[in-house]
């Protein structure tokens, strides 16, 4: 191998396709994720976002093409070694009736755990580590099922952190959040992601809070990748119109600089979620 | 340094291990109640006297091979039992599931009911074998029947399909007792949940198989911590969720079957006892499965003593006592805001 060549990311799909049972989501999809950014990955519902994030994190077996960690098939790695590198958070996590937050970030350390090890000092500091960062400290004692929307994301955000992974995969991790608790929710990601260089990859609806928090964005449509890079480069007008159907000007964002997305009207519906019935035989 | 979580983490540790030691000082007297109750009362002094041998040739007998024994397998069948159940609710995340509802039981008495007719099998040891096959066929078949069509088995699912098909199994086990008198004779005591009237050398092969089952149990116990969050969650915290599916299985159904081979269907034990360590402990299996273990031997034990005392000279079987005090406990449990169903 060539040393001028620049070293692959460690999280890369390599022209797989993706496939539930005999139904195919996306073929011959390749992608690099750059380590320590923070990419975005927007797209219609039902566009594979998910799909495509339980590829990379082995939740789901390719049906070709390869995922590789760090240079190695994730399909032939260990399941524990994988996952003590690489975070999930899927997009519908519920949590056991009565568990508390402390209960819930402590079953993260799952992959540092061995069966015969007993609870460490250094499972024990991950977890307090992982409280703090999400300000959960105050409310370890306290029933998930008893928090607020808000709340219950960052007890989930915990159990992720808990696990120390240097990648983080978020599955629309601000849904269902109101504005305020989405952008602390997103500083705090931002903030990982600066201080500690941790690779995360979220799936975000908001294209405004894409562009402003984004080192890279991918925009997914119908199972493949239309568009990958920086959000100046990506979040075009063209865009926009080809794969959410929505007519839109793109300005400087007057407070916090990048593009800022403004909508002008609806033009279409984005085919994947239009009504079929005018191409019926 | 004042520091809240931790201070909770290692009070909620050390409570469990007080209420561990708190459980097995309870086993302990329940245990020598047990062996001290019954249609003759014996005394502490000629118990211990009895048990090393000396003197009191009467007493020794009836210790040794009435009493000791049939503590001996109340303790086993409890352990059995409350794991079985414990590992069912973590299965299923169906906080009433039991190894009853799920069908298990009924498949393992099923398995005893047609060795019984066909005259194959009558010892205690043997009757293990279709017990144990009876219970894996009605476990493998209620999973398949909740799991076709997409996707996996859900709890609720699985609930509906145990349900239905213990009615099956139940049904043809009591119609070929209804059909043949001698069947119905020798299942009869059987069928009623009895620790009694076993010897001590008849629970060896059954005690290995639930050991066996108990420590795959605590092997399973972090795994199934992880499953409870989610499929997609244990997948990516490195836990292999096929693996601890069939695991567990594996061990419900050694322990079950074991269990219904020695003592017939004992109802509500597996069901009760995990529930009742869920309210006291919390929703955490490292701490409810090893609670389950000390309790439904505890329970079982005392219900076994109150069998032999409820109606004098005429003993009731014990699996008609834990009916009896399970039902209510349930009913209990389901009616207020005790049950956290999801
Ligand atoms: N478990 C599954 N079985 C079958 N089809 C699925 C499954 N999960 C998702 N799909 C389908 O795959 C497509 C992509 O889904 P998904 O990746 O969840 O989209 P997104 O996350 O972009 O909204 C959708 O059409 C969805 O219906
Ligand atoms: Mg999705």
């Amino acid at each position: 191998m060539s040393q001028s060549v620049p070293e692959p990311s460690s999280l890369r799909a390599d022209r797989i396709t993706m496939a539930y049972q005999d139904r195919i989501i996306g073929e011959d999809l390749s992608v690099d994720i750059a380590d320590g950014r923070f990419t975005v990955i927007i797209g219609p519902n039902g566009c594979g976002k998910s799909t495509l994030l339980r590829s990379l994190s082995r939740l789901l077996r390719t049906r070709s093409g390869t995922v590789y960690l760090d240079g190695k098939d994730i399909h032939r790695s260990r399941a524990q070694d994988v996952a003590g590198r690489l975070g999930l958070l899927p997009q519908t996590a519920i949590a056991p009736p009565g568990i508390t937050v402390f209960d819930l970030a402590r079953r993260g350390r799952y992959p540092h755990q061995s069966i015969l090890s007993r609870w460490s000092a250094q499972d024990e500091a991950a977890v307090h580590r992982a409280l703090a960062q999400t300000e959960m400290t105050e409310l370890a004692d306290r029933p998930v099922d008893e928090l607020s929307g808000g709340q219950r994301q960052r007890a989930w955000v915990a159990m992720v952190l808990a696990q120390e992974s240097s990648i983080l995969l978020l599955d629309e991790p601000t849904t269902f959040l109101d504005v305020a608790h989405q952008i602390s929710l997103l500083d705090l990601f931002a903030q990982l992601n600066s201080d500690e260089g941790r690779t995360t990859v979220a799936v975000l609806h908001d294209i405004n809070h894409a562009a402003r928090y984004a080192d890279d964005i991918i925009v997914m449509s119908h199972g493949r990748i239309v568009a990958h890079g920086p959000p100046v480069d990506v979040l075009t007008p063209e865009l926009l119109a080809e794969v959410f159907g929505v007519e839109a000007v793109v300005i400087d964002d007057p407070v916090n600089g990048g593009p800022h997305i403004i909508t002008r009207h609806r033009t279409r519906i984005p085919a994947s979620v239009a009504p079929t019935r005018e191409e019926a035989p | 340094m004042h520091d809240p979580v931790g201070a909770t983490a290692h009070a909620t540790g050390s409570r469990l291990v007080l209420a561990l030691a708190g459980l097995t000082a309870g086993l302990v007297i329940a245990i020598a109640l047990s062996l001290m109750v019954g249609t003759e009362t014996v005394a502490p002094s000629r118990i211990l006297a009895g048990l090393s041998g000396e003197c009191d040739r009467e007493a020794t007998a009836l210790l040794l091979h009435y009493r000791l024994p049939r503590t001996a397998i109340a303790i086993v069948v409890g352990i059995a039992l409350g794991t079985a159940g414990a590992l069912m609710q973590a299965y299923t995340r169906n906080p009433l599931a039991d190894p009853g509802i799920l069908g298990v039981n009924a498949g393992a008495v099923l398995g005893v009911t047609i060795a019984i007719a066909t005259g194959v099998s009558l010892s205690v040891t043997t009757l293990a074998v279709p017990a144990l096959i009876g219970a894996a066929f009605a476990t493998v078949a209620v999973l398949l029947l909740a799991s076709t069509g997409r996707g996996p088995a859900t709890p609720i699912r699985m609930t509906l399909a145990g349900v239905a098909l213990g009615a099956v199994l139940s049904g043809i086990a009591t119609a070929m007792r209804l059909y043949d008198p001698s069947t119905f004779e020798r299942h009869r005591s059987w069928a009623a949940g009895s620790v009694a009237g076993r010897q001590l050398d008849e629970l060896t092969g059954i005690a290995l198989l639930v050991l066996t089952g108990a420590v795959l149990a605590l092997l399973l116990l972090r795994p199934l911590n992880a499953v409870a969050l989610g499929d997609d969650v244990a997948a990516s915290l490195g836990v292999n969720t096929r693996r601890t599916r069939t695991l567990t299985i594996i061990a419900v159904t050694l322990l079950v079957g074991a269990a219904t081979a020695i003592a017939g269907p004992i109802s509500f034990l597996g069901l009760m006892v995990p529930h009742i360590c869920r309210l006291l402990a919390g929703n955490d299996h490292t701490r409810i499965v090893p609670l389950s273990m000390l309790v439904a031997p505890l329970v079982l034990v005392l219900a076994d003593t109150i069998a032999r005392v409820i109606i004098p000279l005429r003993e009731t079987p014990v699996g008609i006592v834990t009916a009896f005090v399970g039902a209510p406990v349930l009913i209990w449990l389901v009616s207020g805001r005790r049950t956290n169903t999801q």
